[in-house]
């Protein structure tokens, strides 16, 4: 048996070692820091209640992100959804937006499912009931309030209660490709169309008539000799880089993006990171911000790596940090290489490693060898990091940038039927394709197996509605005669 | 009818008279007739001077349920509705919405008894409102229900010709469905 003064070390060193452990976890779990600290990270890991979903796990020890208000309920968790979703369901033409809900009307059918609130049907951390596209619902959502739905639309009858959100037909918030007079627009195009090219990109011509673009700064002259001071001027290789780009004959020198803001040592920023970029590339800024390749650094998180993915990734690349340059390259910024190589330089998934088999990578290749136009030539960007028309901040021109967040048509990928696929594509063929898991994963190497019957249905729909027309209008005739 | 009495204080603070005197009262009927007084003027203004002039008179743009993609005019049903939505986004202490006994758009027909009660009324007498009261979820609402007339060619060509018009034979001047709007009793 222990002597008393024995005894008594024991218990001063649990009380240590508990005021030690409590400490260290209160510190992980309260310091706001502790997500970009590697020593408290451990400890904030240990308050993580379940497996993140896809969407947030890069964040996932930023736990003020999405509770900012840890006492606040269900209204705080709803404010910092909308603060990264709120403006792309805007965009989107939310097909259940919350006024749907909200309306006195419909109270019997926001007490079943209170869709006010995104978190009644994506809840954090509950893998066990998460389905696709993070609902953590189960799947007859749309029966509560469209059980009825054969009534209005008899080709609808018999219908399982989970193929409406699941058959290629329609989605809960994002209908712009799906709606039913978008279909009888698009009825029976050709698999592809005569002119297959995506947009050209316009910023020179935009930024010309655009007021808010820093004209003193970057004079919209092209740049012959560099302006960065002689003793830090160290590579000639990377002027050689510049006096290539869109940069120098754009009126964007080395001082355009390395001159700091303060005097002294900061006078010139030697590598300067995206905050500099979006002087001029905001809103590719903002996308990339809110896509996975920049969330961490959006939520003051230390930069994306591929080793932090949870998607295979080729082991040299792992401890890469993303920023703009990361894709794009110094100096040289290269879309071409940024479109291609600095995607497969990392990502080593099934889908990615089918590319160079695929009729688009052939595409790609004839547009680099200058055997094709541009934008005719298919590349991972032409998918995932789309050009889109946007209208320039200040004036009435539009804008054909590229949209830098490379999840926002991903999920669900009907998303990227109207700005991708049917550049080249008819409406029809782009369904199918996209609905046909397996063909999608081998990068569209070959035809569309699936076959989604919602434009068939539209063409049946409104054949239909014609010969009751003419019926009408033929009895209506006959009585007039009669008469 | 009962004509409810809504404290000024009960206003002030959902915003609508700022610091007005504790005397005042707005009876619910009165507040829905100024609200909807301003609705049904917006309302015919823009079918008017905007949708039925430039679509109809001049044919220089159509009005279009999907106005971004064919770069058309909202339509006026939806100009209402987008404003319903915004005042509904303000949290103010009442909502409005078009309903109609013969919509394009199935979910707008009367759901409670009180909608099918007031577009039945407004129907046969086009002239006087329709006013009740009700329970949705667990919140008490009066309910007034108003006319919604076709002011223009361009009400009834659209909906006599829309593929999901359950009528096609309205007449201008004709009741085409009603205003509902709510306030939630005290």
């Amino acid at each position: 048996m222990a002597n008393p003064a024995g005894r008594k070390i024991y218990w001063i060193l649990w009380g240590v070692l508990s005021m030690g452990v409590g400490g260290y976890l209160t510190a992980g779990l309260l310091m706001k820091s502790a997500a970009g600290n590697p020593w408290l990270q451990p400890a904030r890991t240990m308050f993580l209640p379940g497996k993140t979903t896809h969407g947030h796990y890069q964040i996932e020890l930023a736990c003020e992100s999405c509770h900012a208000n840890p006492f606040g309920g269900r209204d705080a968790l709803q404010e910092s959804c909308e603060r990264c979703h709120g403006q792309e369901l805007k965009d989107a033409v939310d097909k259940h937006p919350r006024s749907k809900f909200t309306d006195p009307r419909n109270a019997e059918l926001a007490e079943k499912l209170d869709a006010t609130m995104c978190v009644t049907c994506h809840v954090e951390h509950r893998p066990e009931i998460t389905l696709t596209m993070g609902v953590t619902l189960a799947g007859d959502f749309c029966a509560h309030c469209h059980k009825d739905i054969a009534e209005d639309r008899p080709s609808h009858k018999g219908m399982a209660f989970n193929t409406c959100n699941s058959a290629g037909c329609h989605k809960f918030h994002d209908n712009r490709a799906l709606y039913e007079d978008f279909l009888a627009k698009h009825l029976n195009e050709p698999a592809h169309h005569p002119r297959q090219q995506i947009p050209a990109r316009n910023f020179r011509e935009v930024a010309a008539a655009w007021p808010g673009y820093p004209v003193d700064r970057f004079p919209l002259k092209p740049q012959t000799a560099a302006d960065a001071p002689a003793d830090l001027m160290q590579s000639r290789e990377a002027v050689a880089d510049w006096l290539a780009t869109a940069h120098a004959t754009g009126g964007v020198n080395c001082s355009g993006c390395h001159k700091g803001e303060k005097d002294g040592a900061e006078a010139w920023v030697k590598r300067p990171d995206h905050k500099v970029c979006a002087t001029c590339h905001e809103s590719e800024t903002k996308g990339w911000l809110t896509g996975k390749h920049g969330m961490r650094l959006a939520e003051g998180l230390a930069p994306m790596t591929p080793g932090r993915a949870r998607q295979p990734m080729h082991a040299e690349a792992l401890d890469k940090e993303l920023s703009c340059t990361s894709c794009h390259g110094a100096h040289r910024f290269d879309t071409k290489k940024a479109a291609v190589e600095a995607c497969v330089g990392c990502h080593r998934d099934r889908h990615t490693e089918a590319y160079e088999r695929s009729s688009h990578y052939t595409l790609w290749k004839k547009e680099l060898a200058g055997e094709a136009p541009a934008g005719s030539g298919v590349s991972c960007a032409s998918c995932h990091l789309p050009r889109e028309e946007h209208r320039a901040p200040g004036t009435d021109a539009k804008r054909v940038l590229v949209q830098h967040n490379q999840n926002d048509n991903l999920r669900p990928n009907e998303k990227m039927i109207r700005p991708v696929c049917m550049s080249c594509h008819g409406l029809g063929y782009s369904i199918d394709a996209l609905a046909d898991a397996k063909l999608t994963l081998e990068n569209f190497a070959g035809k569309p197996g699936a076959h989604v019957k919602s434009l068939d249905m539209v063409a049946q729909r409104l054949k239909e509605l014609e010969e009751k027309r003419s019926k009408k209008s033929g009895s209506k005739a006959s009585a007039d005669e009669r008469r | 009818m009962k004509t409810s009495k809504v404290l000024a204080a009960v206003m002030a603070a959902a915003g609508f008279v700022g610091a007005a005197p504790t005397h005042a009262q707005v009876s619910y009927k009165d507040m829905a007739d100024a609200l909807h007084a301003v609705m049904e003027s917006d309302r015919t203004v823009y079918t008017r001077m905007v949708v039925n002039r430039l679509q109809n008179e001049e044919k220089v743009i159509k009005a279009s349920e999907h106005f971004k993609d064919d770069k058309a005019l909202p339509l006026p049903a939806q100009m209402f509705r987008f404003g319903a939505e915004m005042v509904a986004e303000k949290k103010m202490p009442f909502s409005y919405s078009l309903q109609s006994l013969w919509p394009v758009n199935k979910q707008n027909l009367p759901k409670t008894a009180v909608e099918k009660k007031g577009l039945d009324a407004v129907a046969k007498d086009n002239t006087k409102p329709f006013y009740g009261e009700e329970t949705l979820g667990k919140t008490k609402y009066f309910t007034a229900i108003y006319a919604d007339k076709a002011v223009a060619q361009a009400c009834i060509t659209c909906h006599n010709e829309h593929k999901d018009s359950p009528k096609t034979d309205f007449k201008i001047g004709q009741t085409m469905g009603g205003v509902v709007i709510r306030i939630p009793m005290k």
